[in-house]
């Protein structure tokens, strides 16, 4: 088989393929190692790939498999990973300066539990530094480009994620998301991206940013792809206080059962102002094919959207504040060699190692949580973090899911937020209450703009019904699959 | 915003170019926040964790954690099994 068709092949495609014995895990990941040798100097999508680790894995498998011994759907598939989530003896900089020469002593649950499926856990994706941002321009190592169009932004943070299984350098990946930064990548780049609910998915060897907003989850080409991922990943960790303890059922097996039509709210403030013309209608094309097979639709309210983005905002900052203490030029991140006291160990160190949007954020998060100022702005927040979250319970007391756009423009140029904070962090508006009410959301590719950009639908579930979830995504995308469709590089 | 203090409550050496950008650039994020001092809080209670956990339990055993050789592995100096910081103690 030519290496040129493997990699246009879904997850569930190559799984089947090995199961039919038809190619090998070593042919696959060959196929990536030759995609990625000829496409990312285009999109820089990879901080770092291991190709002798990647190769011994996936002749591991092929090894496994000849012996019957083959461990599950994804034994042999290839999946990259964003550059924050740990694997033992690899690098891992989160983009930043600061861990440019950091390897981790050890797995993160999630490649844990990947490893232990036989995946071939590969590659060190892109990102804005430390989850922050959305456009990935805030790498230390350079901006990722957007497939469908290199002088726009893939979106962020998880842009190395997204734009790697869009240029279909890799079938799988996982970013994570505090504030859209799986979903809003993914509908920029035209692929599936799921942030799952809070605590449903271990965040133990995940560099952390915001704890009570971080999540790690699937990119694929499809939603079915995004299932098979999303059930290996997914499950309670000790080592996570946080973690749910709550059954994992087998998502793959459960999108195969019928599902009876559902009802879809439609948020009334979402599609006010704001939203780009051919978002919108991209969007309602989306609505009717949802009606065309029986899904009843109903306006719902979620009155305090606008506060969503200063509510974030105050959040994100003072636990990003409070987490990224640890970055101290002591224990293991580079110091500066202009430190002549121990003040200076943190400060300079800190000063030379973090990027301008990382340093801003502490510099909130620090402000927002001192003396004098913790009342008027975190204690405010995690308030109305409440009347959000009770937003979403009511209007889930009538409706199953939740349609939005997930993204208000399709995927914008280089330079043309970067310089005004407050408007990139709009372009997350959609994504972020999902966070702040840690509900699980998807965003499912549904189509191009005129110019051939990809636009993203986000769906809204309940609190650990990522299965029902799921059975909605799938309807719209298997009648669709928008996401099959591969950028020319 | 003192922009001095707080870079100084966060430990973050900045340039006077950074300071200037960002005593700007946080100020209009701050008036962007103001919508939150609008807001009737009294009586709502603050949401941590969107699903809280309490008293999460551990099983009490011993398990295998990293080698002195390993944590030290990313450290910018160590010395004898130990990480080197400059003498914080006066004399």
């Amino acid at each position: 088989m030519s290496s040129n068709s493997l990699i246009f092949k879904s997850a569930t495609e190559l799984s089947q393929d090995l199961q039919a014995g038809t190619v090998s895990s070593v042919e696959i990941t060959q196929a990536m190692i030759d995609r990625i040798n000829a496409v990312d100097e285009q999109v820089h999508a990879f901080l770092h790939m291991d190709v002798q680790d990647a190769l011994d894995q996936a002749k591991a498998s092929d090894e496994r498999r000849a012996k019957g011994e083959c461990v599950s759907p994804l034994d042999g598939v290839p999946v990259g990973m964003k550059d924050v989530i740990a694997v033992k003896d690899q690098p891992l900089t989160a983009a930043s300066k600061i861990l440019e020469n950091y390897r981790s002593p050890y797995d993160a649950t999630v490649v844990r539990k990947l490893k232990e499926a036989g995946a071939v856990v590969a590659g060190r994706l892109n990102l804005d530094e430390f989850a922050m941002g959305s456009s990935t321009e805030n790498s230390a190592y350079g901006p990722t480009r957007n497939p469908w169009n290199l002088d726009c932004v893939p979106g962020g943070s998880s842009g190395g994620s997204s734009a790697a299984v869009a240029a279909r350098e890799v079938p799988l990946s996982l970013g994570s998301d505090t504030g859209g930064s799986i979903r809003q990548p993914a509908s920029l780049c035209g692929v599936v991206g799921m942030k799952p609910t809070y605590g449903m998915v271990s965040r133990y060897g995940l560099a952390a940013f915001a704890s009570s907003l971080d999540q790690i989850g699937p990119f694929s080409t499809t939603v079915e792809d995004a299932a098979l991922l999303l059930e290996i990943i997914s499950g309670h960790d000790s080592l996570d206080s946080t973690s749910y303890p709550t059954e994992v059922p087998s998502y793959s097996a459960e999108l195969k059962n019928s599902c009876e039509p559902k009802v879809l709210g439609l948020p009334k403030e979402f599609f006010g102002p704001g939203m780009d013309d051919e978002v919108r209608a991209s969007i309602e094309q989306v609505i009717e094919y949802y009606r065309s097979i029986g899904y009843q639709t109903k306006e719902v309210s979620l009155p305090t959207t606008d506060l969503s983005i200063p509510v974030y905002y105050v959040i994100a900052t003072a636990e990003a504040s409070s987490n990224l203490a640890r970055y101290d030029g002591i224990r293991y991140t580079s110091r500066s060699e202009r430190a002549e006291n121990a003040i200076d160990v943190y400060a300079k160190s800190r000063g030379e190692g973090f990027g301008s949007e990382v340093k801003r954020r502490c510099i909130l998060g620090a402000y927002a949580l001192s003396s004098g100022y913790y009342d008027a702005y975190y204690l405010r927040a995690q308030k109305a973090r409440t009347l959000i979250r009770q937003d979403f319970e009511k209007a889930f007391a009538e409706v199953d899911a939740i349609l939005t756009p997930t993204s208000p423009t399709p995927a914008f140029k280089f330079g043309e937020k970067s310089d005004d904070p407050i408007s990139m962090y709009l372009s997350d508006v959609y994504t972020i209450s999902t966070n702040l009410a840690g509900l699980p959301g998807i965003s499912v590719p549904c189509g191009f703009s005129g110019s051939g950009l990809p636009i993203g639908v986000q769906l809204i579930g309940k609190a650990f019904e990522e299965s029902s979830l799921l059975q909605i995504a799938h309807a719209y995308d298997r009648a669709h699959l928008h996401g099959r469709q591969a950028p020319n590089l | 915003m003192d922009i001095d203090y707080v870079a100084n409550l966060a430990r973050i050496e900045l340039s006077d170019e950074e300071k200037s950008t960002y005593q700007k650039q946080l100020g209009d994020v701050l008036k962007y926040f103001d919508k939150l001092q609008e807001l009737d809080v009294e009586n709502v209670e603050p949401t941590a964790h969107a699903f809280p956990r309490h008293n999460v339990w551990d099983k009490d055993e011993a398990r295998a954690g990293l080698s002195v050789e390993e944590a030290l592995k990313n450290a910018p100096q160590s010395r004898q099994d130990q990480v080197v910081v400059p003498k914080v103690i006066e004399e």
